[in-house]
């Protein structure tokens, strides 16, 4: 993450650090929608990270975009940020002017009609995060052009659903017309699969963090047999292995952010990291709940809602084979005389 | 658990247009090189080839030029590493002096032995063995018995040592012994020597691996003479110095890509229109190899800034061992394979290879127990 802007991860660490404790999650892991929450984090500019500056946002890079998707990670924070800014970013690419409430993303289940009376976009989107409770933002495309789409809250009908996590991913149907102002042509290829799954996996590597500094804060805290937990070697060789895991997830974190930028994303780079750290969401997850013993399987206890949201991330665009196969694809189709020069390339 | 931050690595155009470079050489030099000899990495053993990257330039090429290096920065070095280790070049013969003893050397020695040795190390012509491990002292490193006894003029050595690779083909050997053996420190009066393998007293028998190969060896001292400018730095200090070694020795690319040739004949195998299975197996690999090369390079940039990632590299080579030895285990499954030693087929002769030495991955350099407990003290765990 580049220097200037660390005053905003900053400023954004210390302020879910106030206002993302266990009361919001709890909340929120009940089916509320954390609207004074959300409320200080759009007056702190968060949705419109990615907005420039003279269009009324933060500015910020993509790197340092990923920073804040880290802290929501980190946090658990039960609200849709991530996807709203990459929604405005979106919307500014297309030429549309950014919003402020909370947005979801719509990219699959979708196309375009042309009936008489003008183009439709029709379809049912699946698993859209707070579909509930946000303006949905389109991209769609036809035979000839793709198009950004800014829709209404009320545009779309709602079949509610949740993740493992208990957060809402719900499926939205769209019958709506495609004349209007709200609709215009966007001239790249925004890779929305690739950026959303960048960003869940850096928000897995944050979660992880958490984990582990849960983990061995508790070993070294909890007793049994007259001494802490992590004095014992069979408890220290699993958390090394955890840390390990945490660490790595934080690099291939660092991958898939550096493999993104406003024009352009490195596919295999972020399958890579997003395959990977899929993988280790599960060993990170397993590990911190059999060192935390029963406690940790309480829902008293706020190690869930890391864990949790592990177990739902990692299947959010792309699990591990699909990610692992079209790696794969690419490999076999490079040859064996090309494998090494490939990976380096990643 | 900020102990634990790695660096995002970069690579300087230096590196990336010596990576070039390194390549077109390799693709000449090692044409002939079969797939299951490429899966030798480092345990394959080539003095000729080793003088070629001598007169490249291309060993010590971090050192200062005064003794025979380029004074490249360690990332170009890097990229060479882990250019001959993808390609399975046969690096034994300079390996621990290029990598760990002339180092040390650098650091700790005094004027004399650099100008001594670092030259001829940068040439390929002086070969090292690294004499730490004995019968009764394997992770136990403190436990050494090997005696170096002051006497007129220099030290006389008694003990074995054991599990020395390439003692029988090594000019010298860096030799770990006690210097003083009532320090209360049980890590305490550790010294390190310069040993001419040709001194007196050395005996070298074989012992061979459990595929039948000669690498490894006991090396008894009975009575050797070594000159006080045996001693590579200073006397009692042999722990820090070795334990300052370690960062350099764990984190590179040689600690996850041994299996490498294993995952080349898989391409081979699956050719250009895998099937999903085939095609997951060969991504998955690609992924947790492309995340730990990324570690790895960190760790590169870290030591380059002259920072201390000992548990950085410990977590490196900790996953890379899980990864290499789950290589050749995956590929047999993926590809139904009859491994055998010899075998007409790349991807056979290449996986028994690989399948025999595998158990080694995680035990040579410091053991899977040991490293986790390493990380876990840097957790603070103990
Ligand atoms: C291919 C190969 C090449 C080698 N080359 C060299 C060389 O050139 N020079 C050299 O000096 N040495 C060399 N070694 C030796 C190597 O350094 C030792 O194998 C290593 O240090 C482990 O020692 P050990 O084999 O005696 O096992 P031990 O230390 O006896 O360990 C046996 C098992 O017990 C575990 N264990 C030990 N202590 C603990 C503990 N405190 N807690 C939990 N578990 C523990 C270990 O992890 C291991 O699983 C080589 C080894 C191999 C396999």
């Amino acid at each position: 993450m580049s220097k200037p802007e660390n005053a905003v991860l900053d400023a954004t660490e210390r302020l879910f650090l106030e206002r993302c404790g266990d009361e919001v999650l709890a909340s929120a892991n009940a089916g509320s929608w954390s609207g004074e929450f959300w409320d200080e984090l759009a007056a702190f500019g968060l949705p419109m990270a990615l907005v420039s500056e003279d269009q009324g946002g933060l500015g910020l890079s993509m790197g340092d975009a990923y920073g804040i998707a880290q802290l929501c990670g980190q946090f658990a924070v039960p609200l849709p940020v991530v996807e709203t800014m990459l929604a405005n970013w979106l919307l500014t690419l297309a030429g549309l002017p950014a919003r402020d409430g909370p947005q979801c993303l719509l990219f699959e289940g979708l196309s375009v009609i042309n009936p008489t009376g003008g183009r439709r976009l029709v379809g049912t989107c699946p698993t859209v995060p707070w579909g509930r409770n946000c303006a949905p933002v389109a991209w769609v495309q036809d035979a000839e052009l793709s198009y950004v789409v800014a829709l209404d809250k009320s545009q779309g009908e709602v079949a509610e659903g949740i993740n493992i996590a208990n957060e809402p991913r719900d499926a939205l149907t769209i019958d709506a017309d495609m004349t209007g102002q709200n609709v215009a042509v966007c001239a790249v290829d925004p890779a929305l699969t690739e950026r959303c799954a960048a960003l869940r996996c850096v928000q897995m590597a944050g979660a992880m963090a958490t984990i582990g500094e849960m983990s061995i804060a508790f070993a070294m805290e909890r007793e049994q047999f007259g001494r802490p937990l992590a004095k014992f070697q069979a408890i220290q060789q699993s958390l090394a292995v955890l840390a390990e895991q945490v660490a790595l997830a934080s690099v291939a974190a660092q991958m898939a952010s550096g493999a993104v930028s406003a024009s352009s994303v490195q596919t295999l780079a972020i399958a890579s990291a997003k395959a990977r750290v899929g993988e280790a969401a599960g060993d990170v997850a397993a590990t911190a709940h059999q060192v935390h013993g029963a406690i940790g399987f309480s829902e008293e206890y706020r190690l869930h809602y890391f864990t949790r949201r592990l177990w739902s991330w990692r299947d959010e665009f792309g699990n591990e084979t699909s990610w692992f196969e079209q790696i794969g694809r690419a490999i076999a189709k490079a040859g064996p005389d090309r494998l090494w020069s490939e990976l380096t390339e990643i | 658990m900020n102990n634990f931050e790695f660096t995002r690595p970069s690579s300087p155009q230096t590196a990336e247009d010596l990576r070039v470079e390194v390549r077109a050489f390799l693709s000449e030099a090692l044409k002939d090189r079969t797939l299951a000899q490429q899966a030798q990495t480092w345990n394959g053993y080539d003095a000729a080839f080793s003088r070629s990257l001598g007169a490249r330039g291309w060993l010590g090429m971090t050192w200062p030029k005064k003794y025979g290096g380029q004074e490249r920065s360690a990332l170009d070095r890097y990229v060479l590493i882990e250019e001959l280790l993808a390609a399975g070049a046969p690096v034994s013969a300079h390996w621990f002096a290029e990598r760990q003893t002339g180092p040390s050397i650098l650091r700790f020695g005094t004027q004399e032995q650099r100008e001594a040795f670092l030259p001829r190390i940068a040439r390929g012509e002086c070969y090292f063995c690294i004499g730490m491990s004995e019968p009764d002292s394997g992770s136990d490193l403190a436990s050494v018995r090997t005696y170096a006894k002051r006497t007129d003029g220099g030290y006389v050595v008694n003990g074995t040592k054991l599990w020395t690779t390439n003692a029988h083909r090594s000019d010298y050997m860096c030799l770990y012994a006690k210097t003083d053996t009532k320090s209360e420190d049980r890590r305490g009066g550790a010294s390190q020597f310069l040993v001419d393998m040709k001194t007196p007293g050395i005996k070298i028998s074989p012992i061979p691996f459990l595929t039948g190969e000669h690498h490894f060896n006991e090396v008894a001292f009975v009575d050797v003479f070594l000159p006080d400018n045996a001693l590579l730095g200073t006397e009692g200090q042999g722990w820090s110095q070795v334990t300052s070694e370690l960062s350099f020795e764990r984190s590179g690319p040689d600690r996850f890509l041994s299996s490498f040739a294993a995952l080349i004949g898989m391409v081979q195998r699956a050719g250009p229109s895998p099937t999903p299975a085939q095609a997951a197996a060969i991504g998955r690999l690609v992924a947790h190899l492309a995340v730990l090369r990324q570690m790895s390079r960190s760790v590169a940039a870290m030591l380059e800034a002259d920072l201390d990632p000992s548990l950085q590299a410990a977590m490196v080579k900790d996953l890379g061992a899980v990864l290499e030895q789950e290589i050749p285990d995956i590929a047999r499954r993926v590809f139904p394979s009859r491994p055998g030693i010899g075998a007409s087929d790349d991807l056979d002769a290449t996986l028994a290879y690989l399948i025999q030495h595998a158990p080694s991955f995680s035990l040579r350099g410091g053991t899977r127990e040991i490293l986790r407990g390493i990380i876990a003290r840097g957790a603070g765990l103990r």
